[in-house]
């Protein structure tokens, strides 16, 4: 049926989204359209936001230039992507382990009460996760030091010391956020259709076959999705993780610094706003990169699971 | 189905998941009991010993302290209240108009409402071009509607949202409002919304949790002390513990004298605590309906 006026329910329903349209024009599509100020020596005049823009003069990539000239963007980069490529193994493999073996226990009100526990540290706040840890790292304070101490070994200044945080900061992201993931693929556990397993049973498969021929088959294209989005985020790390954790500590930056962290800093500190666009600029377009280019490969291997 | 004992895991296996899963539940809570413990320390045997299961001795000192002359937890305890009700409340307008939108299946801009949402999904701006234009375009600079307007709408809040209207508001009941007379906006407040309540639980408390939890819009857009959140002043006095003092010491004895006696290493952990106590106590009711929530976002559509 082709309408050729906005019916009247037409008209009801786009006023009804109205007040959210206009928050994501402010909130989003403006944002997006200020990407622009990476090619812009930007300068904040007196006359607002778009007086600044449009006083601010063109400069091409030399924002970009500037980024990449440090030597420091390479850093970041690296740090980035690093993290987040143990991290994507981890946010796999640990939530779907134990959300199959808590399928599995016989007694599933302790399972019931296992996952609640597993889920709590996913609802606390970074600052709140760095007091945590540096009621345990604190140099002077902290147990572990005075628990060293006892023992009669050196104590370490946690938090000039560089070597432990790439285990540091990936452990405390596991441990934050591996109730989420196991909640997740639980639910899709049991949603699987029962029926695939007494016919397995009929078969005479045992445990391991059944997880491995029915099981992990089911939960493939929901842990590839799940890869997908992450292989977009792959440029974007956690600011909480980064900036809290470590406690801004400029010691630590050379294993702590990523992209997040940098723009933030390069905007705040340094006042560099057309620089910090710039690297912004840069991990969006390499995130949608990923994303697009991850999604096409899976795709290619396996049309039924690619995202879009 | 009912599994028999055939098809269970070995009791053995069995015992080694549970040893496992205890060891797992140990580590998350541990953090949360020690900060307690400290909290509840007397200053000195921490000051002496350092932060232990087992002080030598407790007190409530840090208690006392934080709230007879912590007048900043005080007041940053309004301001987290405060910005988390208001915001609970404007993200719930925007964000359930908007899933009713979508969800209707006639309406003519279906998809191209669809499809803004999804462009924001995936694409951002940038945390530089967002403090732009909310710090220079929208003036927003140390107002509290800095805290409450840019979290707002989540995407995978709406499509949430979405799926719920259309998963358990019959197409039918609509319909017949609209026969009767009533506009789609009285459709949407007098018939959907009211049997809409486990999902409206759900979102409102996804948005609850981000607000109360949030710090980053206060370390972006907040420099008064009077609009400190509970999360911001935490990560500012874990840094340096005299911001609590500093309006509560204003009594009649001197900030020097305030300061020599302030509980600062427990006072830290009783202002943690405080930060955690009400997500804590409503974690167990709460907890089904995120679930809930997290299963319909998960869907893949």
């Amino acid at each position: 049926m082709a309408r050729k006026r906005l019916s009247k329910d037409d008209a009801e329903l786009t006023v009804m989204a109205v007040p959210t349209l206009i928050w994501f024009a402010l909130f989003c599509f403006l944002p997006m359209l200020g990407v622009l100020i990476a090619f812009k020596d930007f300068r904040i005049s007196g006359g607002g936001f778009v007086d600044s823009f449009l006083k601010s003069p063109w400069v091409g990539f030399e924002n970009f230039r500037f980024l990449f000239s440090t030597g420091e963007a390479l850093a970041i980069t690296r740090n980035t992507i690093l993290y987040n490529l143990v991290i994507l193994v981890l946010d796999v493999a640990v939530p779907v382990s134990f959300a199959l073996m808590l399928h599995e226990l016989r007694n599933q009100k302790a399972a019931k009460v296992y996952q609640t526990i597993l889920f709590l540290p996913y609802f606390l706040s970074w600052v709140v996760v760095s007091s945590f840890l540096y009621a345990f790292l604190s140099p002077d304070k902290g147990i572990v030091n005075h628990l060293l101490a006892d023992a009669g070994k050196p104590t370490v200044s946690w938090y000039t010391e560089t070597k432990p945080w790439p285990f540091l900061l990936v452990f405390i992201r596991v441990w934050k956020e591996m109730g989420y993931g196991t909640v997740i693929y639980l639910a899709s556990l049991t949603g699987i259709d029962t029926t695939y397993y007494e016919a397995a049973i009929l078969d005479g498969a045992n445990k391991r076959q059944q997880i491995l021929h029915i099981t992990l088959p089911l939960l493939k294209p929901i842990v590839v999705v799940m890869m997908i989005m992450a292989m977009g985020k792959i440029f974007n790390a956690s600011f909480g993780l980064f900036y809290q954790i470590p406690r801004d500590s400029g010691a630590l930056y050379s294993v702590t610094n990523v992209i997040d962290t940098y723009v933030y800093r390069a905007m705040t500190g340094m006042g560099e706003i057309g620089m910090s666009a710039a690297a912004a600029l840069f991990q969006s377009v390499m995130g949608m990169l990923m994303l697009l280019g991850s999604n096409w490969i899976v795709s290619r291997i396996d049309n039924e699971n690619a995202l879009f | 189905m009912k599994q028999g004992e055939f098809n269970k895991i070995k009791k053995g296996t069995d015992c080694v998941f549970h040893i496992l899963f205890i060891l797992v539940a140990v580590l998350c809570l541990t953090p949360l009991v020690f900060v307690f413990i400290i909290s509840f320390s007397e200053e000195h045997s921490v000051m002496v010993n350092g932060y232990s299961f087992h002080p030598e001795a407790w007190s409530t000192d840090a208690y006392q302290f934080v709230f007879q002359s912590g007048g900043q937890v005080m007041n940053a305890l309004r301001v987290s209240v405060t910005v988390t009700v208001l915001g609970v409340m404007v993200g719930m307008c925007l964000t359930c108009s908007y899933a009713y939108v979508l969800s209707r299946r006639r309406f003519r801009y279906r998809n191209l409402f669809t499809k803004i949402l999804v462009v924001t999904m995936f694409f951002n701006g940038g945390l530089v071009a967002t403090y732009l234009v909310v710090a220079n375009f929208l003036h927003l600079k140390n107002n509290i509607l800095a805290l409450i307007l840019p979290i707002a709408v989540t995407p995978f809040n709406i499509m949430v949202m979405r799926t719920f209207y259309t998963v358990s508001v019959p197409e039918a009941l609509v319909e017949s409002a609209r026969i009767d007379g009533a506009t789609q906006f009285q459709a949407f407040t007098r018939i959907v919304l009211p049997i809409s309540k486990p999902g409206l639980a759900t979102i409102a408390l996804f948005l609850t949790l981000e607000y109360w939890n949030d710090w980053k819009n206060a370390l972006l857009y907040i420099d008064t002390k009077d609009l400190y959140p509970l999360q911001y002043l935490l990560m500012k006095i874990e840094r340096n513990i005299e911001f609590i003092a500093q309006s509560g010491g204003r009594g009649n004895m001197g900030l020097d004298s305030a300061l020599s006696r302030l509980p600062s290493e427990t006072a830290k952990m009783a202002v943690v605590v405080i930060a955690i106590i009400p997500i804590a106590c409503a974690y167990p009711f709460f907890q089904r309906f995120f679930v809930a929530g997290l299963t319909i976002g998960s869907v893949k559509e």
